[in-house]
């Protein structure tokens, strides 16, 4: 299946995009940087509130009415980026403030400053606890890229499509599609109950 | 001369005004035990003066230096940081890393140390607080005491001139209370300077060198232990050693 050798960069990529979003978007709001604060909600208010199929038209449709053009594949990746990091943005968010205050306060405590202690203690556990609802997202973001066949983007979806219109063999050739996706969901899930249990060596699920 | 002496410690929480004008003083070598009834701001005293409270108003002098409460520089709190330690009622361990990552954190990052002369130092306090078999365990494989005891290394690891502990022993079972009080004796007997907010009233009669009464926030009394407990001067103290006394059975 060639859409394969799309669906999984823009996969990939994107969620690697998204995810850096997410963890500058989620630190602004706990480190409560006056401006960006704000901004940060703001992003998060529109994105979560609007379909991700209409932002997908918007930056590839409609850019270029005002002048900007961007190709079919970096349109994909900027709008799965965007919509993605507004998710996780508020996963990673609610994961750092899942994690008492205590174990900033004993940072200070032995002398270490605000970024120390955010990238050396919160953060990391705040990654335990974020990790089960990011590979959720990421499941739903595999399959969510088939939308990016409407913006002409030849992923597994299009690709799909495409055959089927020559072969007429919808039902073989859909079926065929969703299990390919099926299969992809279960090798991340495979993945995610492994990093689970590596991530469990701070001895034991009690934390 | 005094190692810390606070003056005048405003704090208040919106509308609840917390720590009404303390003043203490203590010396080097000193062990000072805070007591007092629930709500009487002693944590929030102990927090003010290790900044995780900002006060209101207050000075306070730390090895000679003066500071003003409400106008400290990050600085300056950095810099006196590193010469004191905490220790928390629920021990605050830095839950992803062992026993031995807890103690030499601070020493690795904040002090730049070498990571081996750090593992050694941690090492060697771990085995102080009887702890060193346990080096690798993380914070969920220990018991109460056990945490507290490494809390008590981590302190210790900066070679603090002075240690804070805010009810070391509150948060624990009745038979691992023994474990953390010995190790704070054998502090004590070193010579550590330390501030203890207690509800132990043995550890402060016996091993304590001065008490302080502490309620509403501010300090009724305070004195030598000794004569704080055989014969303390207002009766609020009297009466709150006596309920303490009724309290634990003594
Ligand atoms: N962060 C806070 N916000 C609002 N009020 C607070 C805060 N921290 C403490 N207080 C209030 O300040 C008062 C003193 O609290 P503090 O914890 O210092 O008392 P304490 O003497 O340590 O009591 P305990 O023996 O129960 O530990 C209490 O009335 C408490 O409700
Ligand atoms: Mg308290």
């Amino acid at each position: 299946m060639p859409g394969l050798l799309v669906t999984i960069p823009l996969t990939v990529i994107s969620f690697s995009f998204a995810m850096i979003i997410a963890i500058l978007t989620a630190m602004v709001q706990v480190a409560n940087v006056p401006v960006l604060r704000k901004l940060a909600r703001f992003y998060i208010w529109v994105i979560r509130g609007t379909p991700l199929l209409v932002q997908l038209y918007v930056v590839f449709f409609g850019l270029p009415s005002v002048g900007i053009r961007v190709d079919a594949f970096p349109a994909a990746v900027i709008v799965f980026s965007i919509n993605e990091g507004a998710y996780c943005a508020e996963t990673m968010r609610a994961a750092i403030e899942s994690v008492p205050a205590g174990q900033m306060e004993a940072g200070y405590c032995v002398g270490m400053n605000y970024v120390q202690i955010m990238t050396r203690i919160v953060l990391p556990q705040a990654f335990r606890t974020a990790f089960p609802p990011l590979f959720n997202s990421l499941i739903g973001m595999v399959k969510d890229t088939s939308l990016a066949a409407n913006i002409t983007v030849a992923e597994m979806f299009f690709a799909a499509q495409r055959i089927a219109g020559r072969t007429y063999q919808f039902m073989t050739l859909y079926l065929e599609l969703a299990f390919i996706y099926l299969m992809f969901s279960t090798v991340l899930t495979r993945v995610q109950a492994w990093g689970e249990k590596r991530l469990n060596s701070y001895g034991g699920n009690k934390i | 001369m005094a190692m810390l002496e606070v003056h005048d410690l405003y704090k208040r929480f919106e509308q609840t005004e917390v720590l009404k004008g303390v003043s203490l003083s203590v010396d080097k070598g000193d062990v000072v035990a805070v007591l007092g009834p629930s709500g009487g701001g002693k944590t929030t005293l102990l927090r003010c003066i290790n900044f995780l409270e900002k006060a209101d108003s207050g000075t306070l002098v730390f090895d000679g230096v003066t500071h003003d409460l409400s106008s400290i520089t990050r600085a300056e709190i950095a810099s006196i940081r590193l010469r004191t330690g905490f220790v928390f009622q629920n021990y605050n361990l830095f839950r992803n890393k062992t026993a031995l990552q807890n103690v030499t954190e601070g020493l690795i990052i904040a002090r730049k140390m070498e990571k081996k002369e750090a593992e050694a130092r941690g090492m060697r306090l771990l085995e102080k607080v009887g702890m060193a078999d346990r080096a690798s365990h993380y914070p969920s494989q220990l018991s109460g005491g056990q945490q507290q005891r490494v809390a008590i290394a981590r302190a210790l690891s900066a070679d603090p001139q002075i240690i804070y502990f805010d009810e070391p022993t509150s948060a624990l079972d009745p038979e691992l209370i023994g474990e953390v009080l010995s190790v704070m004796r054998s502090l004590a007997e070193e010579g550590m300077t330390m501030i203890v907010v207690t509800h132990e009233m043995e550890f402060a009669k016996n091993v304590s060198s001065r008490s302080i009464f502490m309620e509403n926030g501010v300090i009724v009394e305070e004195g030598d232990s000794a004569s704080f407990f055989s014969n303390p001067k207002y009766d609020r103290t009297r009466e709150f050693l006596q309920m303490e006394e009724n309290r634990t059975g003594i």
